[in-house]
Formats: C-alpha cells, sequence, structure tokens
C-alpha cells in the first residue's frame, strides 16, 4: 500500500471487484451473499480508517500538508486530455472515511431486505465505488463519470427494493439527478475548452501537480526539467507554449483551479475577431455559466429549494439502508462539488453571485424546518429535515464578501462550519432513517400520529434514537452543533438578516424535533396497528446504531478529531481566493483611480504581478471599507 | 485532344482507379455468384451464406481499398485520390465508412443465421439484396459527384424497399415496402431536380469543381441565381433528409420498422444512416468548402482581396494579451481555402435546425410507442439529429480553424461506430426476443429479468447507451459530438452552436423516460400470468452473439483512445 495508485485504486475499486465476484455466487444463499458484502465494505473501511492514522503508512494522510496528498496520474484517453487522476486532501479525505463508514452500517442494515439479494448487494457495491470515486477524482471528466455511476444503481435500489411508489420515487431521482449531470456536463466542456495549460506558471503547475518538485530544487529547475522530460504532456506543452493560437486544454481540476485564480482564461469566450471586444454568452463568461450550471447541478444534489422535491419521495420510498446512504452520503456530494469546483475554478463568479448562493441556503433551511413540521410521515419529516440541515452547508459556503480582504477568519469559518456540518449531518440522518427503519419494520407504519409510547416497549432504542436526534436539532455537545454554530457565526459577518433567519431555524428546528419525540416515543401507550411486533432491538441493530451514537457524541465533544483533518486544506483554499479577491479588488480600484485608461482592458490584461503596487491600491481600499463597515 | 488519346486517358485512369475501388467489385463479383447460384443447380448446393460471408469478409481485407486498421498506424497516410475520372473519391474518410459498412454487414450475416427470420431459399435472395444496398452505401460514402450522389442513393434504397417487404406472409410488412418505396421514389424526385438546378447555376455537377465556382461566382450573384441555388440545394437537402430520416422526412420510418424484421430494421437504421451522414458530409463539403487540390489556383486569386484586411487587423492586436491572439485571422489564404462564408453559414444553419428538430421529435414521439420496434425507430431518428450536430460545427469553424473542423467530423465518426454496436445489439436482441416470445410489444417483456437475466442485462447496458450514461461507450458518442459543438462555439462565436448544444443535452433527459420505460418493464414489472415457457439460453450461440455486440460497450469506454485516434485520422483530408 506504499504506492498511492494501488491504495486510492484498491478503495474506489474493490467493491466493483466484489461485485463482480458476486455474480458468480450461487443465487440460493442469501446469508452467504449479505456476509460476503458486508466483508468487502468492512476491508474498504478498515482501509480507510488506517489512513487516518498518521505514519501508519508512508501513504496515510498527513494533517500537515495542505496540499493534494497520494496523487497519482497516469493519462488514459490523451486525443481529449483526460486522466487517470486521483488523490485526497482535507476536504475529501473525511467524507472518504465517511463514505465507507456509512457503507458498512448500511450493509448491515441490509439484512431486513429479503427479495433479490444478489441483485440487491451487487448493485450496492457498484454505487459504493461511485460515491467513492466521486470523493477522489481529480480530473474533471473521471469527478463526471462516477458521478453518473451512481445514477444506475441508486435507480434499481429505489425502483425494485422501494415502498409502494417505488417506480414514481425511482425515476423522479434519476431524472433531477440526470437534469443536473447534463447542465454540469456542458459546463466542463465550457471550461475546458477555454482552459489552456500554457497559461500557467511553474509554481502554478506544480500546483497543479502536473510538475513534480524533488527536493531541492526551485520550481523553475523543475519547470525546465520538465520541459525537456518525454513525459506525454510537456511534449505538448513544448508544442503549443509559442503558439498563441494554439491551447492545450486539460480536465485536470487542480490546474483548472490554478486557471481560475491566476489567469483571465475564464472571463470571456475569446476575443471578437472584428471589434476585438471580449466575446459573452448572453453577458456572462465561461466562468458565470459554468459557476451557474454547475451550481444548479450540485444544488440538485444536497438538495436545496427549489430543486429538493425529489428527495422526500425517494427517501420515502427506498428501504432503509439506501435512505442511509442517500443522506448520509449522496447529499455530500452536491456540498463537495461546490467546495471543490464551483468555488475555486469560477472564482469571479462565486464571488459576485455570493448573495444567490446564501438565499439558496437560508430559503432550504426555513422552507425545510417549515415542511418537516408539517409531515405526518416519520421518514418524510427526517428527509425534510435533510433539506433544512444541508441548506446550513450552502450557506456557509457562500458566506464570501467583501470584508473578507481585511479579515477572512468568517469566510473560513463558515467554510469549516459547512463541511464539519456535512459530517455530522452524514452521522445524525444515516442514524435517524436506520431508526425510522427499526421501527418500521416491526410495526409496517410511519405514520406519525399512530405511535406513542415506545419508550416502555423498546427502552434501548428510544435512547439511541433520542441521542441521534439531538445531535440533528443540534444541542450542545453533539455532533450538530458545531457545524451550525460556525455557519451562523459566519453568516453574522456577512448579513445580519441572514444570521436572523438562519440563528431562528434552530427554534423551528428543535420544534418538529421535540414534536417528533414527543409523538412517537413518550406517551402513555402505542396507539398504532401491530402493537405486539413491537420488541426490543436486537444485537444487530445495537451494532448499527452504537457506533453513530459513539460518533455522534465525540464530535460534540472533542471536534477537533474531524477538524483537524479539514482545517489546513479549508485555509489554504480560503486564502488562495481571498489573495485573489485583493488582486481583483485592487485592480477595480486601479480602474477607478485612472478613469482615462480603459477599465475593460485593464481587467482583461493586467495581472499583478507587482505585489506592492496591488498593496498600495489596497490599503487605499481598505481605507474605505473600513469606513464603511464600521461607521463609527 | 483527339479520340484516341481521350479514350488512353480513361483507359489508364480506369486502371489505376480499380485496386483502391476493391471493395466495391468483390461485393459486386459476390452479387454475381449469388445470382448464379439460383439458376445454376450445381452451385445451388452451396449455403449462400457462406458465400456471402466469404465476399464481405474478401471486401474488408483487399491490401488497397480494404483494411480499414491500416490507419491506427502513424505512418499511413491514405491522402486523398480521385477515381474513376472525379465520379468518386478515395481518402480516410471513405475507406472508414466503408470499413464500418462492411463490419456490420458482417455482423448482420451472423445475426440472421442465428435468428429464425429466414428459410434457406429466402437467404439468397435476402443476402443479395443486402450486398446489393451496401454496394450503393460504399458508394454513398465516397461519392464525389452529383450524379453519383442520385445514383448511389437509389442503389442503396431500391433494395432496401424489398428488404421492408421480407416478411412475405404479414400484412403490415408489404404496407412497409408500399409506403417506404414510394416516399422514397418521391423524394429521389425532388433530389434529382434539385441536382438539376444546382448543375444549372454551376455548370458543374463534380462537387470540388462546383465548391471551386461558387466560390468565384458567389460575390456577383444575381438574386435569381442564388434562389434558384438555395432551392437546389434545398431539394438535395430533402433526399438526404429521406435517408437520414430527419424531421420532416421520417415518416416512413415507424411504419417501415413496425412492418419490417428486426434484423432488416438493424441494417436500415445502422448502415443506411451511416452512409447517409457520410453523404450529408461530403454534399456539405461540396457547397461550402473548397477542396485541397484545387486551392492553390484560388488561393491567388482570392487572397489579393483579403489580404489588405487582414494584415490591418492583426496591427491591432494588442500584443500583450495571447488570448485574442487565439482568435486572430487565420493567414489570409484560408478564406480561399473555405469558399463563400455567408453560404457556408446557410448551409450549417439549414443542417443545424434540422438536427434540433428531427432529435427533440424524434424523442418525444418515442414517448408513447408501445412497440418495441416503432420505439426504436423513433429512436433512430433522434440518434440521427445528434449525429447531425457536428456538421454545422464543422462547416462553420472551417475557415478560422481547419484542424478543429475535423476533430469535429472525427466526432461524428466515433459516434457512428458506437452506434453500430449500439442498434444492432437492440435489434438483435428485439430479433431474438422475437424468437422467444412471439411477441414485439413491450407489454410483453414484462418481468422478463426473471427468465432471460443475461439477455435483459444487455439489453439494459445498451438502452443506457442509447441514452448515453457513462460508464457506457454511448455516452463518448454524446461527449465527441457536444465537445465539438462547444469547440465551434469557442472558434467562431455563433450563438445556435450553444443553442444546439442545450437542445442536445436537454434531449438526452427526455430520452431517459422511454429507454427506462422498457428497462423498468423488463425488470422492475410483474410478469404476465400467460406466459409461455421460454426456450432461450445464454450458453448458446445466440447467447454469446448478444455478449458480442454488447461488449463494446463497455470496453470502448475504457480504451476509446484508438477509436478517436482511428477517427481522426480518417478526416484528415477532408479540409486540408
Amino acid at each position: 500500500m506504499d504506492n498511492p495508485i494501488f491504495l486510492l485504486s484498491f478503495i474506489v475499486f474493490a467493491p466493483a471487484v466484489g461485485a463482480l465476484i458476486l455474480v458468480f455466487f450461487p443465487k440460493g444463499n442469501a446469508d452467504v451473499i449479505r456476509l460476503f458484502t458486508l466483508a468487502v465494505t468492512i476491508v474498504v473501511f478498515i482501509v480507510t480508517a488506517l489512513l487516518t492514522i498518521p505514519g501508519f503508512w508512508d501513504n496515510s494522510f498527513d494533517t500537515s500538508l495542505t496540499a493534494m496528498q497520494d496523487t497519482f496520474r497516469l493519462p488514459w484517453v490523451p486525443t481529449f486530455d483526460i486522466e487517470y487522476f486521483m488523490g485526497i486532501d482535507g476536504i475529501s479525505f473525511p467524507l472518504v472515511v465517511l463514505t465507507a463508514f456509512i457503507c458498512v452500517l448500511a450493509m448491515g442494515a441490509s439484512w431486513s431486505v429479503t427479495k433479490h439479494v444478489k441483485g440487491y448487494c451487487i448493485l450496492f457495491l457498484l454505487l459504493e465505488t461511485g460515491m467513492l470515486g466521486v470523493f477522489m477524482a481529480l480530473d474533471f471528466f473521471l469527478f463526471y463519470v462516477f458521478w453518473e455511476v451512481m445514477l444506475l444503481p441508486m435507480y434499481f435500489l429505489i425502483g425494485v427494493w422501494g415502498g409502494s411508489r417505488k417506480e414514481y420515487a425511482a425515476i423522479k431521482f434519476f431524472l433531477y439527478t440526470l437534469v443536473g449531470s447534463v447542465l454540469m456536463l456542458i459546463a466542463i466542456l465550457m471550461l475546458y475548452f477555454n482552459s489552456d495549460l500554457t497559461q500557467l506558471g511553474a509554481e502554478q503547475l506544480i500546483a497543479a501537480n502536473i510538475i513534480e518538485q524533488p527536493d531541492g530544487t526551485s520550481a523553475d529547475e523543475a519547470f525546465t526539467q520538465w520541459l525537456k522530460s518525454e513525459d506525454l504532456l510537456a511534449e505538448k506543452f513544448n508544442a503549443k507554449k509559442d503558439d498563441p493560437s494554439q491551447m492545450l486544454h486539460t480536465f485536470n481540476v487542480l490546474a483548472l483551479q490554478q486557471m481560475g485564480q491566476h489567469t483571465s482564461l475564464f472571463d470571456d469566450f475569446g476575443t471578437d475577431a472584428e471589434s476585438s471586444l471580449p466575446v459573452k454568452l448572453l453577458g456572462g463568461g465561461p466562468q458565470h455559466w459554468a459557476f451557474l450550471l454547475l451550481f444548479i447541478g450540485f444544488v440538485i444534489k444536497v438538495p436545496s429549494v427549489p430543486f429538493h422535491t425529489w428527495l422526500p419521495d425517494a427517501h420515502v420510498e427506498a428501504p432503509t439502508p439506501i435512505s442511509m446512504i442517500l443522506a448520509g452520503i449522496l447529499l455530500k456530494m452536491g456540498g463537495y462539488g461546490i467546495i471543490r469546483m464551483c468555488y475555486p475554478i469560477c472564482p469571479a463568479a462565486g464571488y459576485s453571485l455570493a448573495w444567490l448562493v446564501c438565499t439558496v441556503g437560508v430559503v432550504s433551511m426555513v422552507y425545510g424546518a417549515f415542511a418537516a413540521l408539517a409531515q405526518k410521515d416519520f421518514k418524510r419529516l427526517v428527509a425534510y429535515s435533510s433539506v433544512s440541515h444541508m441548506g446550513y452547508v450552502v450557506l456557509g459556503l457562500g458566506v464570501w464578501n467583501v470584508a473578507a480582504i481585511t479579515n477572512s477568519d468568517y469566510w473560513n469559518m463558515g467554510v469549516q462550519g459547512a463541511m464539519f456540518q456535512m459530517i455530522a449531518h452524514g452521522i445524525s440522518s444515516a442514524g435517524m432513517f436506520f431508526l425510522v427503519g427499526v421501527v418500521y419494520d416491526r410495526v409496517h407504519h410511519r405514520n406519525l400520529d399512530e405511535f406513542g409510547g415506545l419508550f416502555g416497549k423498546m427502552p434501548l432504542y428510544t435512547g439511541l434514537s433520542v441521542v441521534i436526534f439531538f445531535a440533528a436539532l443540534g444541542l450542545p455537545g453533539l455532533c450538530g452543533f458545531i457545524g451550525e454554530v460556525f455557519v451562523v457565526l459566519s453568516v453574522w459577518n456577512y448579513s445580519m438578516v441572514l444570521a436572523v433567519i438562519s440563528a431562528a431555524v434552530v427554534i423551528l428546528t428543535a420544534g418538529y424535533i421535540l414534536w417528533t419525540i414527543q409523538r412517537v416515543y413518550l406517551g402513555a401507550d402505542y396507539r398504532g396497528p401491530h402493537e405486539e411486533e413491537l420488541t426490543p432491538i436486537n444485537s444487530r441493530e445495537i451494532l448499527i446504531a452504537a457506533p453513530l451514537v459513539f460518533f455522534a457524541i465525540l464530535f460534540g465533544v472533542y471536534p477537533k478529531i474531524v477538524l483537524q483533518y479539514m482545517e489546513p486544506t479549508i485555509d489554504r483554499q480560503v486564502t488562495e481566493l481571498v489573495e485573489w479577491q485583493k488582486d481583483m479588488e485592487s485592480r477595480k480600484i486601479s480602474g477607478a483611480l485612472l478613469p482615462e485608461m480603459d477599465v475593460g482592458r485593464l481587467q482583461t490584461e493586467q495581472r499583478f504581478d507587482d505585489i506592492e503596487e496591488r498593496d498600495n491600491n489596497l490599503s487605499l481600499f481598505d481605507e474605505r471599507t473600513r469606513r464603511k463597515l464600521q461607521p463609527d | 485532344m483527339n479520340f484516341h488519346s481521350l479514350v488512353e486517358d480513361v483507359i489508364s485512369d480506369t486502371l489505376s482507379s480499380l485496386p483502391l475501388f476493391g471493395p466495391e467489385i468483390a461485393i459486386c463479383i459476390t452479387i454475381f455468384v449469388l445470382l448464379a447460384t439460383r439458376v445454376l443447380p450445381v452451385l445451388d448446393r452451396i449455403d449462400a451464406y457462406y458465400l456471402t460471408l466469404l465476399g464481405l469478409v474478401v471486401a474488408l481485407l483487399l491490401p488497397d481499398g480494404g483494411q480499414p486498421w491500416r490507419m491506427w498506424s502513424e505512418s499511413v497516410d491514405i491522402g486523398r485520390t480521385e477515381i474513376f475520372t472525379g465520379m468518386l473519391v478515395y481518402d480516410g474518410f471513405t475507406l472508414f465508412m466503408r470499413g464500418v459498412l462492411l463490419v456490420f454487414g458482417i455482423l448482420l450475416l451472423l445475426l440472421m443465421r442465428i435468428t429464425h427470420v429466414l428459410d434457406r431459399r429466402d437467404g439468397t435472395d435476402v443476402y443479395t439484396l443486402i450486398l446489393g444496398a451496401t454496394l450503393g452505401m460504399c458508394l454513398m460514402a465516397s461519392a464525389n459527384h452529383l450524379l453519383m450522389v442520385f445514383l448511389a442513393v437509389e442503389m442503396a434504397s431500391v433494395p432496401s424497399y424489398i428488404l421492408a417487404g421480407m416478411r412475405k406472409t404479414r400484412r403490415l410488412s408489404s404496407e412497409a415496402a408500399l409506403k417506404y418505396s414510394v416516399y422514397g421514389a418521391g423524394t429521389a424526385g425532388i433530389m434529382l431536380y434539385g441536382i438539376s438546378l444546382v448543375a444549372g447555376v454551376t455548370n458543374s455537377v463534380h462537387l470540388p469543381t462546383m465548391a471551386t465556382r461558387l466560390a468565384m461566382m458567389w460575390p456577383e450573384m444575381g438574386v435569381e441565381q442564388s434562389y434558384v441555388l438555395a432551392l437546389g440545394g434545398l431539394m438535395i437537402m430533402v433526399g438526404l433528409a429521406f435517408k437520414l430520416s430527419a424531421v420532416p422526412f421520417h415518416f416512413w420510418c415507424p411504419d417501415v420498422f413496425e412492418g419490417a424484421s428486426a434484423e432488416v430494421n438493424a441494417f436500415l437504421s445502422v448502415a443506411s444512416k451511416a452512409a447517409a451522414l457520410a453523404l450529408l458530409v461530403r454534399v456539405a463539403i461540396g457547397f461550402g468548402v473548397i477542396p485541397p487540390s484545387e486551392r492553390d489556383d484560388n488561393a491567388a486569386m482570392i487572397q489579393a482581396d483579403h489580404s489588405h484586411a487582414a494584415v490591418s487587423y492583426v496591427a491591432h492586436t494588442p500584443k500583450k494579451n495571447s488570448r485574442v491572439a487565439q482568435v486572430v485571422f487565420q493567414p489570409a489564404a484560408s478564406s480561399a481555402v473555405a469558399g463563400p462564408a455567408s453560404l457556408r453559414g446557410f448551409i450549417a444553419v439549414l443542417i443545424a435546425v434540422v438536427a434540433a428538430v428531427t432529435c427533440t421529435f424524434g424523442n418525444l414521439a418515442a414517448y408513447g410507442q408501445t412497440n418495441i420496434n416503432r420505439l426504436l425507430a423513433y429512436s433512430t431518428i433522434a440518434h440521427a439529429g445528434y449525429m447531425m450536430m457536428p456538421v454545422p460545427a464543422a462547416i462553420a469553424m472551417v475557415e478560422k480553424n481547419p484542424e478543429s473542423a475535423e476533430i469535429a467530423m472525427a466526432s461524428l465518426g466515433v459516434y457512428i461506430a458506437i452506434y453500430l454496436f449500439m442498434n444492432l445489439g437492440a435489434f438483435a436482441i428485439v430479433a431474438l426476443l422475437r424468437d422467444a416470445l412471439g411477441s414485439e410489444e413491450i407489454a410483453d417483456y414484462g418481468g422478463l429479468i426473471r427468465r432471460l437475466p443475461g439477455t435483459v442485462i444487455c439489453f439494459s447496458i445498451i438502452l443506457f447507451s442509447l441514452v448515453g450514461l457513462p460508464p457506457l461507450a454511448g455516452f463518448i458518442g454524446k461527449f465527441a459530438v457536444f465537445s465539438a459543438l462547444v469547440a465551434g462555439y469557442q472558434v467562431t462565436q455563433h450563438g445556435y452552436l450553444i443553442a444546439l448544444l442545450f437542445v442536445g443535452g436537454i434531449n438526452t433527459v427526455i430520452s431517459l423516460f422511454y429507454y427506462l420505460r422498457v428497462v423498468k418493464v423488463m425488470t422492475i414489472e410483474a410478469e404476465p400470468d400467460n406466459r409461455r415457457p421460454i426456450d432461450f439460453s445464454m450458453i448458446s450461440v445466440a447467447g454469446a452473439y448478444v455478449v458480442l455486440v454488447t461488449s463494446p460497450m463497455l470496453l470502448f469506454f475504457l480504451k476509446w483512445d484508438w477509436l478517436s485516434k482511428f477517427s481522426r485520422s480518417a478526416v484528415d483530408h477532408l479540409f486540408s
């Protein structure tokens, strides 16, 4: 496991290989098939868990590094510059571990699935491959492929093993996600055709993992060496670097990030041949289009209002383990996409559309909470609570405003809060869906008004449930609290109105969760059918619920255990984007200071290589903002 | 030039052309032998199947005109040769399309052997007709002369009419054949009229000469002449649209597909469509782009007009910003290469509109179908729309960036190669299920996965590939086509290319509905009560065939670099 190629490929493709082996299993023995699948998920989880221990392997995750780790690049389709390029950093790694963890628990919960077990297990493992691949892929094309690979297994898992309206729910899920991914494909192609590696400098190419920098050499030396090497990309680079009409396109996400932050490649679609003005499409450059299209694609997955309607249906119809995966992992991909793709690649668009991102986040929080209050179906309630909780993630990512120039801590806090909320919600929502499933398996209904008195009949189950539900509520000391408080604090600096609203959502959340606990667990006696089936929770179920409860408490008491992995990477990304912002704002000011010059041309052409000049401009700017922000 | 030297010229030209025409000759000989077997009792004992297979394999293996895989090696350059005094053209594209048609012919032959659609007597006739149509299609792919275009289209169509009526005992089949031939005859007449109009305006029907003449005449062309030219062009487009089953000339397609057998449908949907697309490319280039061999003479002439403008433009280009330089005017000679821009713009927009409408209509109409053949008919209409999309992008880009234009055309090649396996696979499974179930209604496929898991999984893979979902090959085709459109927009800044891209994207979503419905019926729905026992196993020749045509869906995806290299070297000499 010393070579990242084997390590990461093993994590991603071990489930797929497991699925292939399962094809040859005889149909009859369901338990053997389940145990084999469980073993595969456990092996994958153990490998990822061992990565968290510093120094266990050469490739173990190093929390002191801020850059991508364990990267490898292999050419896949050279004619389209597509690479088999993967790696992990503080943003993706916690999600990879979460995925492997939830998959083990979901497989453990799959003993309740009794129909066509072999097909179920095969699809389950393929789904796991897709999810892990999304978090590790660093080639945009590869990312897209994994993103789509999840769709088919998910469709069948809902459509075949789901509840009474399974077909409707499955196609709705498929359709929504496909719309999102088609928009994403268009955005990817726009970025690809506007990208040009030859515009990047030596340090940026190193940051994009295209050049390896051996110890003790300077960036420029490494660059010269690379140009002389027989690397396929270096040859193309040499051929195209002196000819400005030739562009060297790339799908490399890290390189695209560098281009978004350090060049003007994504500002416009080339230049008009006659007027020599930059070309925009309906007023937007590639950045704006790409950001918007990607954002819609990701927000469908999150899901945020108004693209959320697939989620309640999918959750209600999906079998319990699939609901756990949907809420625990799939929703996180939207957030991950926004933080990994949208902002770093299209900073200008992200900056100018921050209001949109924040509004979408807050509206989802409020709408999801109100909708949850109105539900009669236990699972639907939990589903809407997911919409509400994922709103925090979108909001936390979006709180980027002018003030970040003088103090980027708030935005940093927002992003950290969003990331933490993703992990915390992964734990609490998977737990809630599992616990709903436990009681549904017994009484075969989910009508909130027909529960009550479970405390007396299933005491241990009720205890576990209350912890998980309180974690979702955001009770201090449990995992939900940290993310929410980070996000709400960071919003205060962005917009007080939004901050007040988002803080008020906590009350709504408390409302529907406490009311649910009251209706389901408390009360004198059970009011629904199948009362005799209400047997105490069995040991398999305890084994699944207990780890979730454990982590819900652990992350709440000692959040650093998660934050230590994320913090360095998030710091770095936020700092880089704020650097970009400083460049951009100072260009604006110098444009205003020199009104006789053509501002438009200045913006597209002039890059502030001269740090001093930029800082002079910024100090002027600082004065102004300070006066604006602090009127006293 | 006296008569003697004229004859000498023709003879030497013909002799040098013959080797490059080898595959067609091999097909002709096979047709002749097949016809002879019906007459001579001695030969009648040989199974026509083997003769046909031999003929196709020989055609594919001939050293000069066959062996398309030669193009994989970088050192081989096919070049561009006009043969038979310019009636046909032999280049990488010809070789590529011929390869597609012959490989498809072989695979189709194997399929017909496996399914029970033919008895031995019929076999000879059907094989002859298929070979005849294939011959016509090969000519379509290499046509370089409008007369040849017409002859090739007819050569491909007439055998197809009879093939559509192959299931003699079915009324629907005869109806299909009749509809097809009436429709075909009508559009052929219109196309011929269009050819005569164009010939009248340009005084030539040789495509490169025509392009050159048009480039020269265009600036001074009067209104009447340009109307006549536009009318002629539109009428030729009618003939092409019929072969492509493009809206609004698609009405024959669902009826014919419902009446004809699935094997014939595979032939009509793949071979016929591939040839029609190749022909579309040839004609579109013929109208708008001057071929390389004619350029030198024109370049000097037209350069004089443009050089002034170009030079003054370059002087204005800001030096600091290399992004601007990226779209700087190509050297002035390129406008001579390209021919009249406004004419090209008209062609590109026309094809783009037809592509968008065809794609959308096909996908929407497929939604209501209950018969699998009709559904797949509308699906092929929609796919014709997707496959037409790179053509306007390429035509629009010719002037500014011929290299990107060629890559756009290569995306068409990639799509066709994948489409071959997708549609052949779909119709092969429909044919096998027809033999096993005795039905072509989608409703009768209910719960089939419990009986035939292997077949249903393969069919689902093919259907999802038709939607264009990764990790299946259909996605590569879509990806290549969409990227051609974005590249086209990037180079030319024509908004209609981005509009076309969005149309393509939305259509992908629409198409999901009806493909997924078939999958849903097979996997999720319950079995009908009155199902007969099914006599079909995956462990058989038929099962192996299904796996054979399905496996490229995954293999192409993993290794699509060679597919795209292959098609890129095939289009090497289209524009440069």
